[in-house]
């Protein structure tokens, strides 16, 4: 039955756009027990993945695991629906393996779609908001849909990914289009502009997708999944197997020839296109034209779910014409008689300039907005989603009028996202990377659950099960390191062997299973034959373990860097300070950080225009504040 | 907070320098550099309570540099309101910046400007309206630091070292990229490779912490070696032109027993000048090693006055000196040209350099030599365009970069994945990158996509 709220549309948080960032924005608040509601232009490209049919890869595996600690989505959805699973950089390190799934792309999208529907407190709505307003009396956001709808609530999080404004670049031809054919979002921007928000133009493209049997498989590469599959929730207790393979081709001199002869066509180099295309994922054409001595490109060709005989050409993303790209695929093995279903397009869009906002993701100069994916300059699905997370659950926690949830770059990836987006800004669309976290031997993809599952409990969207499963194995692995730095192993022949055997030298005497552990070359299963006393607990906890015996002299070390930081970060600055009036600091200084208005010491130093003298100021006169505030 | 170091008294005044340490570790630092004459070595100054001084031997590099009185600060009651070490040394900034160095290699980190001011602020050893002062303070010396790093950036020092940034750079890239994109058609990262490249960044970094001493000398002042026989007036022109009274003098011959060295102006030119003792044989045991070290002086210096007492006849022991000094940096000196001149010029004619005549004690022909000394520096062969560091800070960054590196190919020896060794590489980086304020994540990942082609 309609009650009286619902018909005046009353909410307290309301979330534009269901894709990745907003599906994860929209649960967490309803968890939270905010009455909320999303908005997709189409229900039916809910939890769309328009570029790549996988989840995961490196630092963006991170992501998911680091989300899923949280109380996220984006990491159970996957396990449900892979089709074919890899652990990637096995044999680089701990702190690079990287989990990436290949899934069922249209399983995806229903899966997500049916969570939402079931969610409490939550619902799904397909409609287009073409005006944001600002009630004061109320002191309320007002959203206005197309069909003249008004939706009134404390808190928006704005998730348009490539929906804002997009356009569609196929060779000469382009057209207002989001992602995928669907509509876009053509007033709101407007709207957005009015109100004084900045924005900027993006680009982004992706390959086509292609007819599974008009490719002649027999030329091609497999490359098959990981024997042993490893999900990427920690909820996740049953697994499944590999469902397909994937396949390896490569361009050649005649793809060349082909891209070069129409490169004129390419909207980006016939200068169509004024949006910054991302550096990550260039369209081949960009690879040509930028690595001219490059012989030949590696291309992947994916499958896209099980119910379908679509094909995607990881590495061809192109904005060449139809016609062109028919023919530069066909100069491909294996895709000599291919036949395009979707072609690829490259599609620009709006963005907000990310130095706009606070850590929270919550707009400076409007209170109540907040902003998460690739409307924040980010690419990918996972970065949308870790984003979507955290301003869903800090949409919720403002309505409850509590303490926001900002994560240092000392927690998580997640941390280091948001800081880099928010402090440095972008200047084309932000990928993570491994290389991008000072403390990647502390934030690795293994022990995420320790670092943020506590988080994730504190803020509520834990349950008591997980978060009681979560403790057992920590008490477990505390157990397990305390008896390998306490069992002695004798010397034997047969231990030996195996020492020699890992080219490590043998021991004359008893050795500590730790000690042991702490050579490279040797791990638990080398002793398991010699390790009596070993205890049957989870697999994975012999591998965090392990993991940190041999890096105890580096985890230390970047733990130290990182307790360096907290004492920064714990400087907070106020959000009405004066930066002109603080005698010292250096114009530069000044401009910059009224405009990003750091929360702490920590980010200021951070700013490029900030300089150690600078910081050395700001230090001075937060103490004298304080001193003045206490006499 | 880390423990601070820096000289705290002004430079080339006085004849005490002081080293000033400050933070939790001060007493412990010293004590790696400092050995007491009397009592117990082992940890003397960690164990010594506040407002008390030791006095003893600074060490560095297994030399024995000064003597010195340490004084002890115990927090709060201090400068800053940490625990304090104040070492008190001879003076004279080459001795005091080698204490300095010690000091930094022991673990403390170069103060930044105005820093012992700022900690004694935020310790609460200042009133409030002394807070502004400092910050001005601050400014106005990270103004002077800022356009050192400026000229830094300009390419006024070092070259080479920004080549070695770059190298660095393009490493990281690799194992970034190695990491970052597993899939990607890049070339692998050996450790062969790796370790070969690691190994000659190491040599070049050694070059140039060498090198730094000698350039170190250009930049801080021409060591200039005043040389002579015995009691021909050195000191007096050494106190003429320092305008201090540093050098004894007496009519004694050999009362100049050790160099003494002293930093001067002329005109824009800073003079490292050294007095040294007076060259003749003798079997006095002290003032023997004042002689060796007199003629090792006049090798280092870039300049040697030569003072010959005009007053006396022409010794056989100056012919003999006259023929060995190397003209192109000797100027000769006819001192004691107001009493009674002896020596012609002429009879220095096989002396084809510089002369000039002149009496230190009235002070007569020094506006002559001043002309002269500005001329040779101007003249003279010294390129600082390459491989320069311009201070110690720089110094122990590269040093620790080093050692950094020398870990990295320790550690890839021992087996170690990759992805520590990146971090590694990041910390290395971080040492070169302080001064132009580059983010390294950053510098890595821009390199990462300039130079390889990756992603889907």
């Amino acid at each position: 039955m309609e009650t009286e709220e619902n018909l005046t549309n009353n909410y307290d948080v309301c979330v534009i756009g269901a894709g990745h960032a907003g599906i994860e924005a929209a649960l967490a608040s309803a968890r939270l027990g905010c009455k909320t509601v999303i908005f997709a232009i189409n229900l039916d490209s809910v939890g769309n993945c328009p570029c790549n049919p996988s989840i995961g890869g490196t630092a963006k595996g991170h992501l998911v695991r680091e989300l899923d600690a949280l109380g996220g989505e984006m990491g159970r959805t996957t396990d449900e629906c892979f089709l074919q699973s890899r652990m990637l950089n096995l044999g680089k390190g701990p702190a690079v393996h990287s989990l990436r799934a290949q899934i069922d792309r249209n399983k995806y999208k229903e899966i997500m779609k049916h969570k939402l529907e079931l969610q409490e407190n939550l619902l799904l709505k397909q409609a287009e908001i073409i005006d944001i307003s600002f009630e004061k009396e109320e002191n309320k956001w007002i959203l206005t849909s197309k069909n003249n709808i008004k939706y009134k609530s404390k808190c928006v999080v704005l998730a348009t990914g490539t929906f804002l404004e997009g356009v569609v670049h196929i060779g000469e031809t382009s057209y207002q289009s989001g992602p995928d054919g669907v509509f876009p979002s053509v007033l709101l921007g407007e709207s957005l502009k009015k109100l004084g928000m900045k924005l900027k133009r993006f680009k982004t493209g992706t390959p086509a997708r292609v007819l599974k049997s008009s490719i002649n498989f027999d030329v091609l590469e497999e490359q098959p999944g990981d024997e042993n599959i490893v999900p990427f929730s920690y909820d996740t207790e049953k697994i499944g197997e590999n469902k397909v393979k994937c396949y390896i081709s490569w361009t050649n001199d005649k793809t060349k020839e082909v891209i070069l002869k129409n490169i004129h066509r390419s909207p980006m180099y016939s200068g169509k296109i004024e949006g910054v295309g991302p550096r990550y994922c260039p369209s081949i054409e960009d690879k040509i034209m930028r690595f001219p001595d490059k012989k030949r490109h590696q291309l992947f060709i994916e499958p896209c779910g099980l119910n379908t005989e679509e094909m995607y050409l990881q590495g061809m993303s192109t904005s060449l014409p139809e016609e062109v790209q028919i023919e530069m695929y066909r100069t491909i093995p294996g895709l000599e008689n291919v036949k395009i279903m979707r072609p690829a397009y490259a599609i620009e869009y709006d963005i907000a300039d990310p130095q706009q906002m606070n850590l929270s993701l919550e707009f400076k100069e409007f209170p109540g907005l907040f902003g998460a994916g690739q409307f924040n300059g980010s690419s990918g699905y996972e970065e949308a989603a870790a984003q979507g997370l955290i301003a869903g659950i800090n949409a919720a926690l403002k309505v409850k009028n509590k303490e926001q949830l900002i994560l240092d770059r000392g927690t998580s990836y997640i941390g280091t996202l948001i800081d880099d987006l928010v402090t440095k800004g972008v200047n084309d669309p932000y990928r993570m990377m491994t290389s991008r976290s000072e403390y990647r031997l502390v934030l690795r993809q293994d022990n995420a659950d320790e670092r943020l599952t506590p988080i994730g409990r504190k803020i509520g969207l834990i349950n008591s099960k997980r978060y009681k499963k979560f403790e057992e194995n920590q008490k477990l692995k505390q157990e397990e390191i305390k008896r390998i730095k306490s069992t002695v192993i004798a010397p034997s022949e047969e231990l030996n062997k195996v020492l020699v055997s890992r080219e490590t030298s043998p021991i004359k005497t008893g050795v500590k299973i730790s000690d042991l552990l702490k050579r490279p070359q040797v791990t638990y299963d080398d002793l398991t034959d010699f390790d009596k006393t070993r205890p049957e607990i989870d697999k994975l906890i012999f591998e965090k373990v392990q993991i940190e015996i041999k890096y105890e002299g580096y985890i230390n070390r970047q733990n130290n860097q990182i307790k360096e930081l907290r004492r920064l970060e714990e400087k907070t600055l106020p959000e009405d300070i004066n930066y002109k009036e603080i005698k010292g600091l250096r114009l530069e200084a000044v401009e910059k950080l009224k405009k990003i208005s750091p929360k702490n010491i920590g980010q200021a130093s951070r700013i490029s225009g900030v300089s150690p003298a600078d910081i050395s100021v700001l230090i001075i006169w937060l103490a004298s504040k304080k001193r003045k505030g206490k006499n | 907070m880390s423990t601070i170091a820096a000289i705290s008294t002004a430079h080339g005044i006085g004849g005490i320098g002081v080293i000033r340490i400050s933070g939790e570790n001060a007493a412990k630092i010293a004590d790696k550099v400092f050995v007491p004459f009397v009592g117990e070595k082992e940890n003397c100054l960690q164990n010594l309570p506040g407002y008390r001084a030791k006095y003893g031997k600074i060490i560095h590099e297994k030399e024995y540099i000064d003597d010195a009185v340490v004084l002890v600060f115990k927090a709060p009651n201090s400068y800053t309101g940490e625990d304090v070490v104040e070492i008190s040394c001879h003076g004279g900034l080459y001795v005091t910046k080698r204490v300095l160095r010690a000091v930094l290699e022991a673990g403390a980190d170069p103060a930044e400007p105005g820093e012992f001011t700022k900690r004694a602020f935020l310790n609460g050893k200042m009133d409030l309206s002394q807070a502004e002062a400092v910050m001005d303070l601050i400014n106005a010396k990270g103004k002077r630091a800022n356009q050192i790093a400026f000229k830094m950036r300009e390419g006024s020092s070092s070259k080479k070292i920004n080549e070695i940034k770059e190298k660095l750079i393009d490493i990281s890239a690799g194992l970034s990229v190695w990491a970052d994109y597993p899939e990607d058609d890049i070339p692998e990262v050996d450790e062969k490779t790796l370790r070969e490249s690691v190994n000659k960044i190491i040599f070049e970094l050694d070059n140039i912490i060498k090198n730094y001493d000698t350039f170190k000398a250009i930049k801080e002042g021409v060591k200039t070696a005043i040389i002579g026989r015995p009691n021909v007036g050195k000191s007096t022109l050494m106190n003429l032109l320092s305008d201090s009274k540093k050098s004894i003098v007496t009519d004694i011959p050999g009362t100049t027993r050790d160099a003494i060295e002293e930093n001067i102006m002329i005109g824009d030119i800073p003079v490292l000048l050294v007095d040294t003792a007076g060259i003749r044989s003798t079997e006095d045991k002290v003032e023997k090693i004042g002689v060796e070290k007199a003629k090792e002086h006049m090798k280092d210096a870039e300049i040697v006055l030569f003072m010959i007492d005009a007053s006396n006849e022409f010794s056989n022991d100056d012919k003999e000196l006259l023929k060995v000094l190397d003209k192109e940096k000797t100027i000769v000196l006819l001192n004691k040209c107001d009493i009674n001149k002896k020596v012609k010029k002429e009879e220095l004619s096989t002396f084809s350099g510089k002369i000039v005549e002149l009496s230190a004690l009235q002070g007569s022909g020094i506006e002559k030599l001043k002309d002269i000394i500005e001329e040779f520096v101007g003249l003279s062969k010294f390129d600082p365009s390459d491989s320069v560091i311009s201070n110690e800070r720089q110094l122990l960054d590269l040093k620790k970069a080093k050692e950094t590196l020398h870990d990295i190919i320790k550690e890839i020896d021992f087996g170690v994945t990759l992805d520590a060794i990146t971090v590694l590489f990041q910390d290395v980086l971080k040492f070169f990158m302080e001064f132009t304020g580059e983010n390294v994540s950053e510098a890595v990942v821009n390199r990462v996509f300039s130079k390889f082609c990756v992603g889907k």
